[in-house]
């Protein structure tokens, strides 16, 4: 067994592009449903909207890729208002149903082949990132050796941009709800009927934290886009924002770092452990070699279900969460 | 009808009947005592040994499929124009293929015959161009333009099959396309109302929010194919024998997991959190052992169509609408007639006074998760029918009996099934007017509508939720 190999894919994978990309994600659900409560489960089509929107302003309507970003940011807040304006009134589990086929029709919409000419269909789009190359001040002959995995110029300045931009993220979030704004927020999570009696107006703050929450996921799909240099369809499923969720509460619901600690434990996990069953079938590890490659990439998707569950249950405040504060699985 | 899919009264499985009796006795002295903190470690053992019961039923269940590999993929067929029984090949017609990053096309050679090879394995879509067909010579299924396909294990060379014949698109006027897709409508939303009542019935007496729920479906239609075809057992058999297995594996899920979570006193937002690890654990543990192929029952391949009028339907499709409609009825008036059906009323209207009323809440909610777990089974093994049994089949229908039940108002009986059948006609009739794979994107936005208009849903009472 390479432990050398699978230690350095786990490193890399701790700290790569989609470490960001849901850790940004899970950012967003943090202010959303750790701070607030609300049950945003269409995420991935605010990632989606940002993504798609650098991707369709570069590609098709010729213009720069900062024009693109403030195009991707708006399309969150109009998507965040025509979600939340039907159901943030309602009781919890509406925002949920609601938002799920919200994302499933942003899922569909992109990937149809009736809006193909705009979207790219199941293909997605493509080369629509070399204005945010351009920027990129490192070296052209930079490279970073990671054991045998090697990281070029483009991808570590995706990472230096990728991180830079989640530890913004951080600070942001951690300025708002230590204000009293946040307080107000955290009051609506444990009792809206408290906070409404207090002359607060719930549903303008439950607006604005689906909003922000919201443009966190934009920018999640901003840096998908320009790391993957590629948006494709499939990727904006309804798994993607259950993992998002994953790592909010592996990490810590209501916990600035939470998302952060929970996505680089997340990816160390997940792929060490694909790379640690392919491998094992590899060498004919007795047991785990009866399965088949493709089955042993399923293996970690069940690993992650099975991760939700247990710690809903055993362990619902995550690593760094406080069960004084909050207890996900009360009430 | 009730208490016929209770599991002590069901034929006796001697494996499944095991482990359920090893989970039984893990959960059923779990005390009613209400855990306010996380420090209750002989309740949480229990649950870790009921998930891994649940575990070792799952493997036990399905450790018969398997799926093969091999290379040189690719998707193949033979272009045939079928007018009166006779077979001309359609040469010079393109054939073009989408799906993992990959881009292709052909012409059909003299024979008719077509191949393009394949980068990888994955799921593709082949579409034909029907303007390059011969004059005279149309699809005869017009929805087939584009067929969605899973090349790999265990088959690596699909063989696609475009109907061809002779062009009838002129004859039919838009009233019978409507009376056609309307039969399609009606079927498919009785097979969503299957789903979409087990759902709502357990939402109503738990306030459960169940995204596992697709998985029972899925469950269904495996375990039927399962027995059919991988075991040879009769399709009737075997389908009967699926639903009492969905009955099972809901009791299983009630029993091992729900029911020490609802003792603990976890939160409904939790529980519903716990479903989504479920759901997704459930799913990949089917893609595990079953790949993601398309499975067929072994019975009734390529069944011709009975003609009604304008309207083609096949034998299969009406015994499924016929065993659809006869399920729910007997559901419905088990819940308005029988003792069980009022408590179960009682027990959704208000837990605690129908506890102290003298009604067993937690026997209510056992036979409510049998029976909505053989509800979602039986629509699983009717869809293999039409859509034909994947690993996600449930998941692909979850969205739709999530909107058919907020539709007709969550946790009410007869708004399940009415909204389902909104559902599934306005899923089929909205084709006339928007291209077929947009047809969940109507529905979805009509769902979106209705909240806004009313919120508790169309059948729902008229009360304040949230």
């Amino acid at each position: 067994m390479d432990w050398g190999y699978i230690i350095s894919v786990m490193i890399v994978s701790a700290f790569g592009v989609e470490a960001i990309v849901f850790g940004l994600a899970a950012i967003g659900i943090n202010m959303q449903f750790g701070y607030t409560g609300l049950l945003n489960f269409g995420q991935a089509a605010f990632m989606a909207v940002g993504g798609y929107a650098i991707a369709v302003t570069v590609v098709h309507l010729g213009l720069n890729f900062w024009l693109g970003i403030v195009i991707g940011l708006l399309g969150a807040v109009v998507l965040a208002l025509i979600l939340g304006i039907p159901t943030l009134r309602l009781r919890a589990d509406y925002l949920a149903i609601v938002t799920i086929a919200a994302a499933e029709i942003v899922r569909l919409l992109v990937r149809s082949v009736t809006f193909k000419s705009y979207f790219g269909g199941s293909d997605g789009l493509q080369s629509f990132s070399g204005g945010f190359f351009a920027l990129n001040p490192l070296a052209d002959d930079l490279a970073l050796r990671i054991g045998p995995v090697v990281l070029s110029n483009r991808q570590i300045f995706v990472l230096i941009v990728g991180w830079a931009l989640v530890f913004l993220s951080c600070l942001l979030v951690w300025l708002m709800v230590r204000s009293p704004w946040g307080r107000v927020l955290k009051g609506i999570r444990e009792d809206e009927d408290a906070v409404r009696s207090l002359g607060k107006n719930v549903y303008l703050y439950k607006m604005q934290a689906l909003v922000l929450g919201g443009m966190f996921g934009a920018i999640a799909g901003f840096i998908y886009a320009v790391g993957n240099e590629a948006v494709s369809p499939d990727f904006f499923g309804n798994d993607t924002t259950f993992f998002a969720y994953a790592i909010l509460i592996l990490g810590g619901a209501a916990r600035v770092f939470g998302p952060v600690l929970g996505t680089v434990i997340f990816w160390a996990v997940i792929q060490g452990t694909d790379v640690f069953l392919r491998s094992a079938i590899q060498q004919g590890v007795p047991v785990l070699s009866l399965m088949t490659g493709t089955q042993a990439a399923v293996v970690r998707f069940m690993l992650v279900g099975l991760g939700i569950m247990l710690l809903m249950i055993f362990r619902p405040q995550g690593i760094l969460g406080d069960r004084k504060e909050l207890a996900l699985d009360a009430r | 009808m009730v208490t016929g899919l209770t599991p002590n009264r069901g034929p006796n499985v001697t494996m499944l009947a095991a482990l359920a009796d090893v989970s039984c006795s893990l959960s059923a002295t779990v005390e009613g005592r209400r855990q306010l903190t996380g420090g209750a470690p002989r309740v949480q053992r229990r649950i870790m040994a009921a998930i891994g019961a649940i575990f070792v039923a799952l493997v036990a269940l399905f450790a018969m499929a398997q799926p093969a590999s091999a290379d040189g993929e690719q998707v193949s067929g033979r272009l045939e124009n079928r007018v009166d029984g006779k077979k001309t090949p359609i040469s010079g017609v393109t054939i073009t293929v989408t799906g993992e990053g990959f881009d292709g096309s052909t012409t059909s050679g003299t024979d008719g015959k077509w191949a393009i090879p394949l980068p990888a394995r994955g799921s593709y879509e082949v579409s034909i161009d029907v303007s390059t067909l011969p004059e005279g010579v149309a699809l005869t299924d017009a929805e087939k333009v584009t067929v969605k396909t899973v090349v790999g294990p265990p088959t690596i060379n699909r063989t696609i099959i475009f109907p061809l014949g002779v062009s009838t698109s002129k004859t039919t006027t838009i009233w019978e396309q409507a009376a056609q897709l309307t039969v399609s409508g009606l079927e498919f939303g009785l097979l969503i109302a299957l789903g979409a009542l087990g759902l709502s019935l357990i939402y109503g007496t738990t306030g459960l929010t169940n995204f596992a729920h697709g998985e029972i479906i899925s469950f269904g239609g495996l375990a039927a194919w399962t027995l059919n075809a991988g075991m040879g057992i009769p399709f009737v058999a075997s389908a009967i024998l699926a639903v009492i297995l969905s009955g099972l594996f809901g009791w299983l899920n009630n029993a091992a997991l729900w029911k020490p979570l609802r003792k603990r006193g976890t939160g409904l937002i939790a529980m519903m959190i716990v479903s989504i690890g479920l759901a997704i654990f459930l799913r990949n543990f089917y893609l595990f052992f079953y790949g993601g192929d398309k499975r067929a029952y072994a019975e009734f391949a390529g069944m011709a169509g009975l003609e009604f009028g304008p309207v083609s339907v096949t034998p299969t499709d009406i015994v499924a609408m016929l065993v659809a409609i006869i399920a729910l009825g007997l559901v419905v008036v088990g819940v308005q007639k029988t003792r069980m059906g009022k408590a179960t009323r009682a027990v959704s209207d208000n837990p605690g006074l129908a506890s102290s009323a003298g009604i067993n809440v937690e026997r209510v909610i056992t036979v409510v998760w049998v029976v909505g777990a053989a509800l979602a089974g039986l629509s699983g093994v009717l869809l293999g029918f039409s859509q034909q049994v994947s690993f996600q089949m449930g998941f692909q229908l979850l969205l739709l009996v999530f909107a058919a039940v907020t539709l007709g108002g969550l946790g009410t009986i007869w708004g399940a099934i009415v909204g389902s059948l909104v559902v599934g006609l306005f899923l089929q009739l909205t084709t006339l007017i928007i291209p077929t794979e947009l047809k969940s994107v109507g529905a979805l936005l009509v769902l979106i509508v209705i909240l806004l208009v009313r919120p508790y849903g169309l059948l729902g009472r008229r009360e304040r939720v949230g």
